[in-house]
């Protein structure tokens, strides 16, 4: 609802929108505002730069994500927030109705409404590259900004990944820097073999010829650069019961992650997408993957099971860091994980890490999900603490928390 | 940016001779430019200023969602800025009709800004001016001092809300000094009523015989009416004496405090931080009247847009389309505020019960709706009423004043609640109110408020700083506390102390009934850049 002051006479009388432009417009780059904001770490000042929302509804559903730096200026306002949830602030009206009367509803949870909702039809595919560029950008501000640790490298099968330009190469003749100690080697060599040298303990330099192919320079050369392979399964639960909140905190950490790893690999990781109800099914890519809207019953098992069965026919074990990450509300119909636990044993043998994160519903009263309780009763995440991780939140969760949850999960 | 063309132009010449005419008092000379959308992404984050001094947050998206009416007292879509000559933006596409409109609306945002005396302060000079020197100023600073500029910038924005605007108003509206000395003065005002608690008959006894050494001594009447006093209170001299060493500034605000009293500023090598702290609280002080006349300002302007135009000969034929655009700016919305058609209703309103004598006790007497709504004395002048309203009031006191049962019926405005319906899943929007007290307090909720903050000089002590918050039912936002008095931290150059208010741990309430809401007093420390608390 606006406020009395979001009036203004652009928008009223002229009917002028909102200007259109991100931060390209005003900012030199990126890197300057991080490397001010590195700054302010070093002054003793807390730093100020976060990312900002990251998802743009689109025209017909086509969300966007889009790389926002933002802010905010603390000072000392009042919080009007105190309020109790069941009853809205008040505000004006006018026109018919007795008092007590109901005027109008309003779905709690509008779909695709305003900025961050991760549920729209999944629908063609024109938004893909937008948002793969895009998310690489975010990626390169969360490690730079955030400093997530890397992932380990385990070098199993070496890839060549990308080129880096040094000047490692000579070349005789011409070049852009001189090698004066490989010139003068070459030139003693020459000189060696006109014999121009009568005495090896008495040298006399003024006296060297000097041919022009004697001189070696250091070109510019492109070489190779080797990084190893990581294939990250991102298997999300779109039960009915993830509707809401838990769907959009799922979402947006999946997004941080796979922006992270795409930016960090250098788009050379592989990622696989998995989506679960009671069933699990493959989707070909992360717009599919982020679309999906909601569905049907919960079988945690049933993804785990699939990502097993990828692995072991793709022998991805072999060649790939297996990484694998599950956003989940720690429901399950499989109460205390007989069918699951299994799954995670074999999934435990061959991943460098699997991840958790639990979004807990808000009117969860009890101690823990039901997936939250059967890992703790198996005893896995404390017996294999560098192979799994859990970290659970609330569903009203912010952004900070979101990446403070991605640090849980990855760190060494 | 460029001007609108001399054909525009012209329609705005003329609108000012009917303007003017109408009664609106305004400057002749107006600057009008057009806007692309280029534009209004550079403007916008400088509240429309083009010379507002550079800053890097206004680069950056800024957080919305914890009220940024809250933070920033200005609209940063602003059409018209407060400077002389006044600047105002247009779209580059706007048919004559509508610009008729627009222009009249301009005209009486101009009168407001440079009539109502919450804008005493911003009178005597062109702000754009003033701020491209600030800007200028800092730009320099930032050439020798580095990001150390921003930090400042920053931290003195971090309480550029709690200026002391109306203790600025009060210099400059200061009523006229009389000339009976300070020493009269202070012995009748504070000494004989704060220190010596006279009672009335002995009060007047001195008023009398101050009387009657005047009637016998003249112009010596004072010096014998004192040298019988210091006889009688001896210590009366010394007290005077004293008084006058107190500073005439008794109320600083925050900024203005650690201006004076920073040890840390006044060092030689941080004297230029002053500087710049100057500028950020000016520039505050500048936009402060905006929001607190938005109601009053907007509705003014619908009000004159919509007489002037409607009397306009020039348009003819558009009054179509000008009822279509009007519509949408000065309709009442079913839930929600409109600043435009609240201030523009008020305003007929208020005119028509004073054209027909209606705020009267005679009026106030009658009980009998069908006698009242004839109501009608015959000789009352809502015209000049209403131009007196726009001269002294702020939001706060038009709606306090006006806004009574019968604005309220006449109009049809409830207070409309909003509550959560479990099983349909949805909030219901309900007529929760008709009552005028109850409209009032949901409009008072709405209006900027920034906290009161103010300096205990009692509890600071020459190391560290007291603040105190006076709670007035709505506690800090609590994420913004510890960032907040690390600048001050920082600009004092010592610990800082805040003593605030917060919601006590409440048990969660049982289903269906209000939560109870305990306040208790905290006291926050920032030392070192470390903030701890505690309770009080």
């Amino acid at each position: 609802m606006t406020n009395l002051y979001t009036y203004s006479d652009l928008f009223m009388l002229q009917a002028t929108t909102a200007p259109k432009g991100n931060y390209t417009t005003y900012i030199r780059s990126l890197d300057e505002l991080l490397e001010r904001d590195k700054k302010r770490d070093k002054d003793g000042f807390p730093r100020k730069i976060r990312v900002g929302r990251i998802i743009k509804p689109g025209k017909g559903g086509k969300d966007k994500i889009v790389v926002v730096p933002s802010t905010v200026e603390e000072k000392f306002i009042h919080d009007n927030r105190i309020l109790a949830p069941q009853e809205g602030e008040p505000s004006g009206g006018s026109g018919q109705g007795e008092e007590g009367d109901v005027i109008g509803e309003q779905p709690l949870h509008e779909p695709d409404q305003g900025e961050g909702d991760g549920e729209g039809p999944g629908e063609g595919s024109a938004g893909q590259h937008e948002m793969e560029s895009s998310a690489y950008d975010l990626g390169k501000i969360l490690s730079e900004h955030f400093e997530l640790p890397n992932l380990k490298d385990k070098g199993k099968k070496r890839s060549f990944t990308r080129y880096t330009y040094d000047m490692t190469d000579r070349h005789r003749g011409f070049g852009q820097v001189l090698d004066k100690k490989a010139t003068l080697r070459k030139i003693v060599e020459t000189n060696i073999n006109l014999g121009n040298i009568p005495d090896v303990s008495q040298i006399d330099p003024t006296g060297f010829i000097i041919s022009p192919y004697d001189r070696i320079y250091r070109i510019l050369s492109r070489e190779k650069d080797y990084e190893s392979q990581a294939v990250v399964f991102f298997i999300r639960d779109y039960s009915g019961s993830m509707g809401g909140a838990p769907t959009q905190l799922v979402v947006a950490q999946h997004v941080l992650v796979y922006s992270w790893l795409l930016y960090q690999y250098e788009k050379q990781v592989e990622t696989r997408f998995i989506l679960h109800d009671s069933e699990a099914k493959e989707v070909p890519d992360f717009y599919t993957y982020y679309n999906s809207k909601v569905a049907g019953g919960t079988k945690v098992a049933s993804a785990y099971r699939m990502v097993n069965k990828i692995v072991n026919d793709e022998s991805l074990e072999k060649d790939y860091n297996i990484y694998i990450f599950h956003g989940t509300d720690g429901d399950d119909w499989d109460t205390d994980g007989k069918e699951t636990i299994p799954e995670i044993k074999k999934m435990l043998v061959y991943a460098n890490r699997v991840g958790i994160t639990i979004v807990e519903r808000k009117h969860k009263q009890d101690n823990g999900t039901e997936v939250e309780k059967y890992l703790k009763k198996a005893e896995l995440l404390k017996k294999h603490p560098e192979l799994i991780r859990l970290d659970t939140m609330k569903s009203d969760a912010d952004e900070p928390r979101l990446i403070e949850g991605i640090k849980k999960l990855i760190s060494q | 940016m460029e001007l609108i063309d001399q054909h525009a132009k012209k329609i705005m010449e003329g609108c000012k001779e009917r303007a003017l005419a109408a009664g609106l008092k305004f400057q002749n000379e107006s600057l009008e430019y057009i806007v692309t959308n280029r534009d209004l992404l550079e403007l916008t984050p400088k509240y429309m200023i083009p010379t507002l001094y550079d800053y890097w947050v206004h680069d950056v998206e800024l957080l919305k969602e914890k009220g940024r009416y809250e933070l920033y007292p200005s609209n940063p879509y602003e059409t018209v800025i407060n400077t002389r000559p006044a600047i105002s933006f247009y779209n580059d596409n706007n048919p004559d009709w509508l610009n008729v409109m627009i222009f009249y609306h301009v005209l009486a945002h101009i009168d407001f800004f440079q009539n109502n005396l919450f804008f005493r302060h911003t009178w005597d000079y062109d702000f754009t001016g003033q701020a491209l020197s600030d800007k200028r100023l800092i730009a320099k600073l930032r050439s020798e001092k580095g990001r150390w500029v921003d930090y400042v910038i920053e931290f003195t924005r971090g309480i550029d809300n709690i200026v002391g605007f109306y203790n600025e108003l009060s210099a400059l509206n200061a009523p006229p000094k009389t000339d009976i000395s300070k020493k009269l003065d202070y012995y009748f005002d504070v000494f004989l009523q704060q220190n010596k608690r006279l009672n009335i008959s002995e009060y007047i006894n001195e008023i009398n015989r101050y009387n009657d050494c005047v009637k016998q001594y003249g112009a010596k009447g004072e010096k014998h009416f004192f040298s019988e006093i210091s006889g009688k209170h001896p210590e009366f001299d010394a007290i005077f004496e004293k008084s006058l060493d107190k500073k005439i500034n008794t109320r600083p605000d925050l900024i203005q405090y650690l201006i004076e009293h920073s040890e840390f500023l006044n060092k030689e090598e941080n004297k230029w931080m002053i500087s710049v702290m100057e500028v950020v609280r000016n520039t505050s002080i500048f936009f402060q009247p905006q929001i607190r006349t938005k109601i009053m300002n907007e509705g003014w302007a619908s009000y004159w847009h919509e007489i002037l135009f409607l009397q306009d000969d020039r348009i003819n034929g558009h009054e179509v389309d000008f009822a279509r655009v009007n519509a949408k700016v000065t309709s009442m919305p079913r839930v929600g505020l409109n600043p435009y058609a609240l201030g523009m209703r008020l305003f007929y309103f208020i005119k028509d019960m004073v054209d027909k004598g209606k705020y009267s006790v005679e009026y106030k007497k009658l009980l009998d709706q069908g006698k009242r709504d004839k109501y009608d004395s015959g000789n009352g002048n809502g015209r000049d009423f209403i131009f007196k309203i726009r001269e002294n009031f702020s939001d706060f006191m038009f709606i306090n004043t006006f806004v009574d049962q019968d604005f309220v019926t006449s109009n049809d405005l409830f207070v409309a609640g909003r509550r959560i319906n479990k099983k349909k899943m949805v909030w219901e929007y309900y007529v929760k109110s008709r009552q005028a007290e109850d409209y009032r307090e949901m409009l008072f909720s709405k209006l900027y408020h920034p906290p009161r903050i103010e300096i205990d000089e009692e509890k600071s002590k020459r190391n560290f700083l007291y603040l105190v918050h006076h709670f007035e039912g709505k506690p800090l936002v609590k994420e913004y506390i510890s960032n907040t008095m690390l600048g001050i931290e920082y600009l004092k150059g010592g610990p800082v102390k805040l003593e605030t208010s917060e919601v006590s741990v409440t048990a969660p309430p049982k289903e269906g009934e209000e939560p109870e809401i305990k306040w208790e007093r905290i006291l926050y420390t920032m030392e070192k850049r470390k903030l701890t608390r505690r309770k009080l």
